[in-house]
């Protein structure tokens, strides 16, 4: 019985709520029907219109570029999705790293042909954010997560695709960090702040990885 | 005692999120009403598919058995599709 109970922090304050307005029918029941009414009508209103305060949606932003962090963020989108709520993803800064398919270096000037350089070219050459070791970290990760049965970040982030997480990149960093449309993954799209905004403004759950 | 279920989706060795994720497309496909069975090794699984029951609208967790199976443990859920 205990654990219901904990389950359900709003219980507590719901009889206080309804005993109010019944206190009060007890001078002037005509008037109370009214208000229930009038409450009855709001109710309908508020459940025919969910989303126009808080909707089921998780909203991150991925800023950083590591390994380790990009799959946390996509199993929580795709744990997310399944659980049935609407998932938007937002890619900034070395967090492009995880939606690049390749390097590309014509068109570029030195300094963008440097960031490309420097950067990995996709998920698959990303580093652990702590015990990389050059490399060698995210090798040894990856083969422990096979040994566990852990679907690979590759796999998640298909499924995550698959289960129709919104994934929008930042197209301010993209260019800052001089990277080209030809070296994103294919079905991404473009946005900026506000494009985060309008999603986290409805969504319950919004994270910064 | 004995749940009852119309399908049933074996995910033995599946690690977080695969389990909520393959039960997910299952449900999907069973018609409102019908039961599905989930058998589990992920421990994680029980809270999973709690909290899974507490957000979706659409799922009732009807009942969680724990059983073993070859010196294992085995996580059992039960969700109907309600709408």
């Amino acid at each position: 019985m205990s654990p219901v109970d904990t389950l359900s922090p709003s219980a507590p304050s719901m009889p206080s709520a309804t005993t109010m307005p019944s206190a009060a029918s007890m001078s002037a029941p005509a008037d109370s029907s009214d208000r229930l009414a009038a409450l009855e009508a709001r109710l309908t209103a508020l459940e025919d219109h969910p989303s126009q305060s808080t909707e089921d949606r998780v909203a991150m932003v991925v800023f950083s570029g590591d390994l380790d962090k990009a799959i946390a963020a996509f199993i929580i989108a795709t744990g997310a999705a399944a659980m049935g709520m609407e998932v938007s993803m937002f890619f900034t800064f070395w967090g492009l790293n995880a939606v690049k398919k390749q390097k590309v270096f014509a068109g570029k000037n030195v300094i963008e042909q440097g960031f490309t350089a420097m950067l990995p070219g996709g998920l698959g050459q990303t580093g652990l954010s702590q015990m990389n070791y050059f490399g060698a970290g995210a090798k040894i990760m990856r083969r422990l997560m096979k040994q566990h049965d852990v679907s690979s970040p590759e796999e998640l982030f298909g499924l995550a695709q698959e289960l129709g997480v919104r994934m929008v990149v930042c197209d301010m960093s993209r260019e800052l960090l001089g990277v080209t449309d030809a070296e994103l993954i294919d079905g991404l799209e473009t946005g900026g702040v506000a494009t985060f905004l309008g999603d986290a403004a409805r969504a319950k759950v919004t994270l910064f990885i | 005692m004995s749940t009852h279920f119309d399908a049933t989706l074996d995910v033995k060795g599946a690690k977080c999120p695969m389990p909520l994720v393959k039960s997910r497309k299952a449900i999907g496909d069973l018609p409102v009403g019908h039961v599905l069975q989930v058998i589990a090794t992920d421990r994680g699984s029980i809270a999973d598919f709690q909290g899974w029951a507490t957000t979706a609208k659409n799922i009732r967790l009807v009942a969680q058995e724990t059983t073993a199976e070859g010196g294992q443990d085995l996580y059992v859920h039960y969700l109907e599709r309600t709408a």
